[in-house]
Order: structure tokens, then C-alpha cells, then sequence
């Protein structure tokens, strides 16, 4: 038994967190905005050490369904990356995309599958290379993987080492929207427990 | 018709009812939902078991609904309270699957595979049988145990309503 990584996650490190998902969700937000030809926003990232039984609360309940790229990221830090939203929204998003008529079938089309995939796949790159650029660490996303199925099933299946060391998780959950309600989504990244000494150490940041 | 009360069971949570009432957990992805039932004295239980083994833990856990090695004895112990006779006890498995599969490095754990066998495992030694089982594959479930009629409802996005 060894000590719990998370009990040493001060106001000040969790601040530093935030900051990460904010540069990371920018960079992924304006890639976004490129690629739809309008601005979305970004609210501010949401960092905390959450229940499990609460990770999903910010998407709309464990049953909500969603499409999500999901994208392993390993090297110097590791963990899961999210790019997550509710079919619907999905389907919003997807017809304003050049050339694209998004269907009312219940199920995405191949051609709406991978251009949600490569969406997915674009943002995380800018999150991530945005997430290297400010540490200086290695980190390689897998290929992606777009899933269509309920939050809690997905993110709950994330959590399995935060299972090992205690009851709660932290997620860094950075919500984007497109106008008032047009639609929103969120990028959620869940490093790894061991993955904040090497994040805080590149970033000089000191660990009580 | 009187609707039934439904007792909502969270991840890494057991929850135990009897005579009549519904036990719901949702979201399972890896995670396994593991009910319990004694026919004759309708006393039902569930856990949404998110570990096989207590082992694996760093610190000592709060929640013996985590693991599949202490769900299972704490939701029998917890039944055996409300009167049912372990020897009576059937039970039903869904979850455990691999929602990371396709990904390399994604589901290196394989967490949900080793839930299942787990509880298969525990419970064989337990002589406690199997009456219905949905488990693995690459998607989310929804499940609902029945108290009254003992039967298990799985609902996925994809494959709909199955009944155990």
C-alpha cells in the first residue's frame, strides 16, 4: 500500500490543471472553429476530484448516450482523452460541416462515423500537442476510437485505476458550445494517477 | 397498477430489497451488475462491481461494493439479514465489457473480462448458480432486477431490451 497521489492535489495544483485544460481545449476549440467555419467558445475548465459516481453529472447522467472519440495517450504522461458530445449535438455539428446532410437515422452513417472520427482525431491533436508544448513531456496519442453508447459506460470504464486508489477521480473537463444552444460538447482528459508528478515537475510546480 | 419503488444502485454500491421493488444500476461498461435472489423469501440484491479483487488496492477501501472479492460476501451477508437462506441464492451477471477494445493500450487491464470471471469464480465456490448471464462484448447496459418476479431486464443503446 502506498499513498494516494490525489491527497496531494492542493487549490494550487489543481489551478495548474485547469490551466492545462484551458490552453489544451483553446488550441482544440480553434482547430474546431477552422474546421466549421464559426467561433465556438470555451467555458472554463472544471477540475476536481469527483465520485464516481458524479463523473458523468457534466454530460447529462451516466444513461445519457454520446458520441465520443476516445484516445489513449501514453509516454512521459499517460491517460485518456475524451472528445465528447450528445448525439444530437453530434448531429447538429456534423450538418454544418461543408458538404455533409447528416441523416435522421439513429445511427451515424460510415461517412458521418469518420468524419466525427477525424474531428475527434484533429482536436485531441491539438490538445495534446498544445499539452506537450507547455510541459516539454513525450506524450502519443493512440488512433482514435469513436464509440456511440451511454456516458457512465464509457468514462465509468476509464476510471479503473482512480478504482484502485480510492473512491473519487479527476477529471479535467473543458465544456465548448457553438452560440447560446446551437450545441455543446466537452474535451475531458483523465491522466493516469501517476501521471501528475511528471506533469507538475516539468512545470516546476512544487508538491506538498 | 401501483408503480414500483425503484432503489437506485451507484457505481461501487450494493443495494439489497424485499418482497417487491425494483434495483436499477446504470452505465455499465466494464463494470459488472451482479443480482442476487432468493425466490423463496423474494429478498434481492445488487452490486455494481467495478474490480475483481481487493487486492489491487493502494489504500484500504471504503466501499466493498468496489471489489468483486468483497461485494459478494458483504451482499449475501446483507440478504441473509433480510432473511434469505444462502442456499437458496441464484444470480444473474451483466456487464463486464471491453468498451476500449479497438484501441491499443485502451483496455491493456481488461477489467471487464476479469470482473466477470471473477464473480463467476467467487460464486461457483459459494455453489451459488447462475440462472442468466449477459455479459461482455463492446457496449454500455442498463439493468433493472424485478423483486417481485425475479427477473433481470439488460437494456443497451444498440440491442434494446433483453430479459434474464
Amino acid at each position: 500500500m502506498s499513498v494516494n497521489p490525489l491527497n496531494r492535489l492542493a487549490d494550487f495544483q489543481l489551478d495548474v490543471l485547469r490551466e492545462i485544460g484551458n490552453i489544451g481545449a483553446g488550441h482544440a476549440a480553434s482547430a474546431l472553429s477552422l474546421l466549421l467555419g464559426k467561433p465556438v467558445n470555451l467555458g472554463v475548465p472544471k477540475v476536481r476530484l469527483i465520485p464516481f459516481e458524479e463523473t458523468c453529472d457534466s454530460v447529462g447522467g451516466p444513461e445519457q448516450v454520446v458520441a465520443a472519440v476516445f484516445l489513449r495517450v501514453s509516454g512521459e504522461v499517460s491517460g485518456n482523452l475524451f472528445f465528447l458530445l450528445r448525439v444530437e449535438a453530434a448531429r447538429v455539428m456534423l450538418r454544418k460541416l461543408p458538404g455533409m446532410a447528416a441523416g435522421p437515422c439513429e445511427s451515424f452513417s460510415g461517412l458521418e462515423s469518420s468524419a466525427l472520427g477525424e474531428i475527434g482525431n484533429i482536436l485531441a491533436g491539438s490538445y495534446l500537442s498544445a499539452f506537450a508544448d507547455l510541459t516539454g513531456l513525450n506524450m502519443q496519442p493512440s488512433t482514435p476510437a469513436l464509440l456511440l453508447d451511454m456516458a457512465g459506460a464509457i468514462l465509468g470504464s476509464s476510471l479503473a485505476q482512480y478504482g484502485e486508489i480510492g473512491e473519487r477521480a479527476l477529471l479535467i473537463d473543458t465544456r465548448f458550445l457553438r452560440g447560446e444552444e446551437e450545441w455543446e460538447g466537452h474535451f475531458i482528459l483523465i491522466p493516469d494517477p501517476d501521471a501528475f508528478d511528471p506533469i507538475f515537475r516539468s512545470l516546476g510546480v512544487p508538491l506538498p | 397498477m401501483i408503480r414500483e419503488e425503484v432503489v437506485k444502485v451507484g457505481m461501487a454500491d450494493l443495494r439489497t430489497i424485499r418482497g417487491s421493488g425494483i434495483l436499477r444500476t446504470t452505465g455499465l461498461g466494464s463494470c459488472v451488475g451482479l443480482s442476487l435472489y432468493d425466490p423463496v423469501s423474494k429478498v434481492a440484491g445488487m452490486a455494481h462491481i467495478m474490480l475483481p479483487s481487493s487486492e489491487l488496492a493502494w489504500t484500504p477501501s471504503v466501499s466493498p461494493a468496489k471489489y468483486a472479492d468483497t461485494a459478494i460476501p458483504e451482499l449475501i451477508r446483507q440478504m441473509t439479514e433480510l432473511g434469505a437462506l444462502t442456499g437458496r441464492l441464484e444470480a444473474k451477471l451483466a456487464g463486464g465489457a471491453q468498451m476500449f477494445a479497438s484501441v491499443s493500450g485502451g483496455d491493456s487491464l481488461r477489467i471487464g473480462p476479469r470482473n466477470t470471471e471473477t464473480c463467476r469464480r467467487l460464486l461457483q465456490e459459494r455453489h451459488i448458480p447462475i440462472s442468466g448471464e449477459d455479459t461482455g462484448g463492446h457496449y454500455g447496459r442498463t439493468i433493472e432486477f424485478h423483486c417481485g418476479t425475479g427477473v433481470l431486464y439488460v437494456r443497451s443503446v444498440q440491442r434494446g431490451v433483453r430479459e434474464l
